[in-house]
């Protein structure tokens, strides 16, 4: 009988790491009072953005059988909640995506989501610092917390304006860095030039010894965070990153339900154009938000990849008990 | 051919670039926090051995290349192709090219198994096998009573080629060398 690989790919000291990281994690919320919460993974829809990809499922409930789709984040449920009045709220749930796998993605994995009433995004991000550099400081004591725009910072490592599309300077700018295949790929896409350029090019050298906040993406990027009152190029949405690893996502959040529903159109043509099927608008978000959601500003955190820095890990699988060849 | 999905993207896996036989050696999946993600491949020509690295966006597909490594006996050379047989029992019989042959020729003895890869059935490269067992052409006399084999002097095998062995060793003897690193590793008693 062939052998059956049935263990953990992760060690027991792993096990305890995590347990270690989620306890410090409800301690830091709890010493800010910020309410723990638990929404639904299996949900009625799903977000619309084209590039994420969803698992979906169908829920036998006589007389009509019902397409269900894992979350791909818990944010619609949470903004209920907040629309609902629970004030500020934090959650640590699965998040499923499916086709993500790789040496930093399982397609299940573990994510932390908190929303701050009243914080506009820079009190967030110092949230956000603070929380990374605290769970961190066994291992690395990240004593720096930088905050970049990403125009400027974008600028100063590559000299080329993101807001300014010249197909001809990212070309050769790609290809003296060796990614000569650039041009083939990214074409006349603006945002996918900035997609390639920012992860091969700016993304490896965020945060060595620091915990390094990008904020002020460009709108063509970024498509449920609110344009940013004085410069409408820009949203206000960060990306926080340690050692050239991506940890996670904030927004300062769009309360206004009929743009809202605009974004889900707008994804919903763009899924059309590509081929992918529609999404159903989360018509419960979309009545919260005419309800009124509260000022507030969220963020979402892989704590899989939290638990690689700390265990100073290659690959995903050694930080989960059963990734998902195994699981 | 068929095609192949990024998604499928793994180590050993043949595809064509650039119309040449590839295999893909290392896959990494990156994606940014939100938007297109992509595929970093780092992919070996098999034709000219070079690695080089290329992305792909997440989701593209590529033609496979249809290569496949078969174990052959090496025949002999005719002066201009270098002659093998599948050893599968169907006799079949392909002919390399100097080209092909490349640095496998020098580990190359009549009757001899070895794998080459074929793309649509034509011979891309040899593998000699790992080891093999040469006899010893030329070599200096060396010092009677030294065994440590410290040190070591070069000798020419019957094929041409010249591997460093302990100074013991003598013309006429059969050694063993790893084809991998041209390294003696020991006498062989015929």
């Amino acid at each position: 009988m062939a052998e059956i690989n049935w263990q953990p790919t992760c060690g027991i000291k792993q096990l305890r790491l995590r347990a270690q990281l989620l306890a410090d994690i409800r301690r830091f919320f709890a010493k800010r009072q910020v309410l723990e919460v638990e929404t639904p993974l299996l949900c009625h829809t799903t977000g619309t953005d084209p590039l994420l990809d969803f698992f979906s499922s169908d829920y036998r409930f006589l007389p009509q059988l019902q397409k269900m789709f894992l979350q791909t984040s818990p944010e619609f449920a949470m903004k209920r909640l907040l629309a609902a009045g629970s004030g500020s709220i934090y959650q640590i749930c699965k998040a499923f995506r499916n086709s993500e796998s790789g040496r930093f993605h399982n397609p299940e994995f573990t994510m932390l989501e908190w929303y701050r009433l009243d914080f506009d995004l820079f009190q967030l991000m110092d949230e956000v610092g603070e929380l990374i550099s605290t769970i961190l400081a066994p291992r690395f004591p990240l004593k720096v917390i930088e905050k970049h725009s990403y125009v400027n910072l974008f600028e100063q490592i590559t000299g080329l304006n993101p807001l300014l599309f010249s197909p001809t300077a990212y070309q050769t700018y790609a290809s003296a860095q060796g990614f000569p295949e650039a041009a083939d790929l990214c074409g006349e896409d603006h945002g996918l030039w900035l997609d390639f350029l920012f992860s091969f090019i700016i993304q490896p050298e965020l945060g060595r010894q620091s915990v390094c906040l990008v904020y002020g993406y460009p709108a063509l990027l970024s498509s449920l965070a609110r344009v940013n009152p004085e410069n409408p190029a820009i949203t206000d949405r960060f990306e926080v990153f340690v050692d050239g690893l991506e940890l996670g996502n904030g927004f300062f959040e769009l309360a206004d339900s009929e743009e809202q529903e605009r974004r889900f159109d707008q994804e919903n043509s763009e899924r059309k154009t590509k081929g992918l099927p529609e999404v159903k608008k989360d018509q419960y978000l979309l009545a919260a938000l005419t309800a009124g959601l509260p000022d507030c500003s969220g963020v979402a955190i892989g704590v899989d990849r939290l638990l690689m820095l700390l265990d100073n890990s290659q690959s995903i699988d050694d930080v989960l008990t059963f990734p998902i060849a195994r699981a | 051919m068929a095609t192949f999905s990024t998604n499928e993207f793994k180590s050993g896996l043949k595809i064509i670039l650039d119309s040449d036989p590839c295999a893909i050696i290392e896959n990494e999946f990156v994606k940014p926090g939100k938007g297109q993600a992509f595929n970093r491949v780092k992919i070996r020509n098999l034709k000219t051995g070079r690695v080089i690295e290329r992305t792909f966006k997440s989701g593209d597909t590529v033609e496979g290349a249809d290569v496949v490594d078969r174990d052959m006996q090496y025949l002999y050379n005719d002066g201009e192709f270098w002659h093998f047989m599948v050893t599968d029992g169907s006799y079949e019989q392909y002919q390399a090219t100097a080209a092909v042959v490349d640095e496998a020729v020098k580990w190359l003895k009549d009757q001899d198994i070895c794998t080459l890869t074929l793309w649509n059935d034509v011979p891309l490269a040899v593998t000699p096998p790992k080891f093999v067992d040469l006899v010893i052409t030329e070599t200096d006399p060396g010092l009677k009573g030294d065994t440590s084999g410290g040190g070591g002097k070069p000798a020419t095998l019957e094929t041409g080629a010249v591997v460093r062995v302990p100074l013991f060793v003598q013309i006429g003897e059969l050694i063993r060398v790893d084809t991998r690193t041209g390294e003696y590793i020991s006498r062989v008693k015929e």
